[in-house]
């Protein structure tokens, strides 16, 4: 019971985030003319997925206690390199997003490496290895362009129930397969990437040090944590997740573009996914659980928007003009709220910390 | 006679630096021109002006982002900070656009400042929540109409005139300048803003009011990038939705260039003159050098990260 309780206390912002989620995405699918359908799930996994992925890289740094600039821009870069390289026959596609994924891990460890050795803050290594990774995304991709294969692409933002017909794994679907068949396949990716990934890494020595190392350094250093190693792991993890972000945004657009003002938006959408999701710019707390929530919540927000009726009393907020100034007007309250230390603390010297 | 080793080592390292760095920028584009063209464009008075007029744009914007990393903070802000105050200044100043757009800004430095000091929110979270909802304000209130974004005379004038053949914006630049400079060594509010960076709790124990230091100095941060917005948008005749995007990360890595701490509490404002005009002057050479943009950001990147590893590393972890 004592176990529960402390988990359920650990993971407050991530159940905030949750619940929020949830509440915002019944209010938006019971309006929606297409309601609970496969179709909708599928539509709206695939607007938040390359968000998703990219604030998951953040929140490896964050946990640090640092900030990422560069999420973006890496993303970026291997979207690129994958509207150059996962195309042609199966193995090629293969080696290709081997290949992607390889890049997107050493531009993270490039940031951990710099970090570390340079004795450097995270935020000002990666504004400065934020426009590196820009410069070789537009010296890869200098016009927007290049093509990705078209049947991963399908299969990639469609239902699971694609997957098999689209690769002829099978003419008579078996029973049990229709059970499944509706479910997103951008979410069936992101539980092979959270079950096979994050879990482990999380449960892993290196991970557990890398919480440590965000709540007091010094302390971690005290206690044995091998302080170099759990950080390049961290930051490599990081690139890793920011290029599997890339991956798929070329994917699912079936070509590249080095657009930096479009990296700038993810990087900084990332950081109020993380907060939102329950994560302390402090470091040491948060998780890429609650930062996929944090995330659903800036889309649900978003699709919210969409379904409001111009005829009700809340109609003006159906207008196109008006809807950037409430996204940002939600959005600062959201992250207020979730990250005001004025609300929670007992004492007032606590609060300057 | 002080030994000459002496005399280096008393010179501020990220200044000799930054200036070393200058003078090889300078070197480079020169010998490339002479080569080139067989002239020395990047000598010439005109050029070395031109120049400065255009840093003095991303000069003043360092100024403002410097006092708040002094502080330990960061103002994300800036992008909308400057575009807004320059749209609203031009849309419904008429004759007091100035004052209009120095008012604009000073209040988006208010609210920065209250939501960072006295509801606690992390400065990076809460600018960047304020920089999206002044974009999402301004298109609002122009993405249905177009308002007028002709800058006024006084803008104009302000922008692309000049004094004895130095160009106002230059003057405006080196008046702020004086002015931080002067803020940050001479007042106590200066040294407020220095001693909160390495403890906020030792300031307010102090029996200062630090939060009132914290607004004043996101305000005076805003208000800054509010008068670089209006010399914007004087200077390229009308004010846009994106003129202050090319501002945030640039004015970022002027800081600490110049050798601030993006922790906090240390850094001298002579160094952010020489970051802004290190910055500037890379950003030209290589475009007279005809680099693509590809190799400018590269470039750009190496040279940030190379600067700081010479000489902004943090110390071993000691314990």
């Amino acid at each position: 019971m004592n176990n529960l309780k402390m988990r359920l206390s650990h993971n407050t912002g991530a159940l905030i985030a949750f619940t929020l989620f949830i509440i915002l995405y019944v209010f938006y699918s019971s309006l929606h003319p297409r309601g609970f359908t496969s179709d909708l799930f599928v539509q709206n996994s695939n607007e938040a997925m390359a968000l998703i992925l990219v604030a998951m890289a953040q929140t490896l740094v964050v946990i640090l206690g640092g900030i990422d600039l560069s999420v973006g821009s890496l993303m970026t870069m291997v979207n690129a390199v994958a509207s150059e390289v996962v195309i042609g026959s199966g193995w090629e596609i293969f080696f290709g997003i081997v290949f992607c994924m390889i890049v997107g891990l050493c531009g993270g460890l490039l940031n951990g490496v710099i970090i570390v050795y340079g004795r450097l803050q995270p935020i000002v290594v990666t504004l400065a290895t934020g426009a590196v990774f820009t410069g070789i995304a537009l010296l890869i991709r200098p016009r927007p362009g290049g093509e990705v294969d078209g049947d991963l692409s399908w299969v990639a933002t469609s239902a699971l129930s694609e997957l098999p017909a689209t690769y002829g794994w099978w003419t008579d679907p078996p029973g049990w397969f229709s059970l499944i068949a509706g479910i997103p396949m951008p979410l069936v990716i992101l539980a092979v990437i959270v079950c096979g990934i994050w879990i482990p890494y999380r449960n892993s020595e290196i991970g557990r040090g890398t919480y440590a190392i965000g709540s007091n350094e010094a302390a971690a250093y005290m206690s044995g944590v091998r302080i170099n190693r759990s950080k390049l792991a961290a930051y490599a993890l990081s690139g890793l997740f920011a290029g599997l972000a890339g991956l798929y945004f070329a994917v699912q657009t079936g070509s590249g573009n080095a657009d930096p003002i479009q990296a700038g938006t993810y990087t900084l959408n990332s950081i109020a996914a993380v907060v939102i999701g329950g994560a302390s710019l402090m470091g040491g707390t948060g998780g890429v659980i609650g930062t996929i929530f944090g995330v659903m919540v800036l889309r649900s927000i978003t699709f919210c928007f969409r379904v409001v009726d111009t005829d009700s009393v809340v109609g003006f907020l159906a207008n196109p003009l008006l809807q950037p100034m409430f996204e940002g007007l939600i959005l600062v309250i959201a992250v207020t709220l979730g990250a005001a230390r004025a609300f929670s603390v007992k004492n007032r010297l606590n609060m300057f910390g | 006679m002080k030994p000459v080793s002496q005399i280096v080592r008393s010179i501020d390292k990220p200044l000799l630096f930054a200036g070393i760095f200058i003078i090889a920028i300078l070197v480079v584009g020169t010998a490339y021109t002479l080569i080139v063209d067989g002239t020395m464009t990047l000598l010439s008075p005109t050029y070395l002006i031109l120049q400065l007029k255009v840093a003095s744009f991303l000069g003043i914007v360092a100024a403002g982002m410097m006092i708040v990393v002094l502080m330990g903070h960061i103002d994300l802000s800036v992008p909308w900070t400057i575009a807004a105050s320059a749209m609203l200044a031009t849309a419904w100043g008429g004759p007091f656009a100035i004052p209009l757009g120095l008012g604009v800004g000073l209040a988006i430095g208010l609210f920065n400042g209250i939501g960072v000091a006295y509801l606690r929110v992390p400065s990076m979270i809460f600018t960047l929540g304020v920089n999206v909802m002044l974009r999402g304000f301004m298109v609002m209130l122009t993405g249905g109409f177009s308002p007028s974004s002709v800058p006024t005379p006084a803008m104009l004038a302000l922008a692309k005139g000049d004094i004895f053949g130095i160009p106002n914006p230059v003057i405006v630049w080196v008046l702020v300048s004086l002015g931080i400079a002067f803020m940050l060594t001479r007042t106590p509010f200066g040294r407020y803003i220095y001693s909160i960076g390495n403890s906020e709790a030792a300031v307010y124990l102090s029996g200062i009011n630090s939060r009132l230091v914290l607004v004043g100095s996101f305000a005076l941060c805003s208000t800054l990038c509010a008068l670089s917005g209006i010399l914007i948008a004087g200077y390229s005749s009308k004010a846009f939705q994106a003129m202050g995007d090319p501002y945030l990360l640039p004015s970022i890595a002027a800081v600490v260039i110049g050798g601030t701490s993006i922790l906090g509490g240390s850094g001298k404002y002579s160094g952010v003159v020489a970051g802004t005009i290190l910055i500037v002057l890379l950003q030209s050479v290589l475009s007279v050098m005809q680099m693509p943009e590809a190799g400018r950001q590269i470039i750009y990147g190496v040279v940030i990260a190379a600067m700081l590893l010479a000489y902004g590393r943090g110390s071993r972890l000691r314990v």
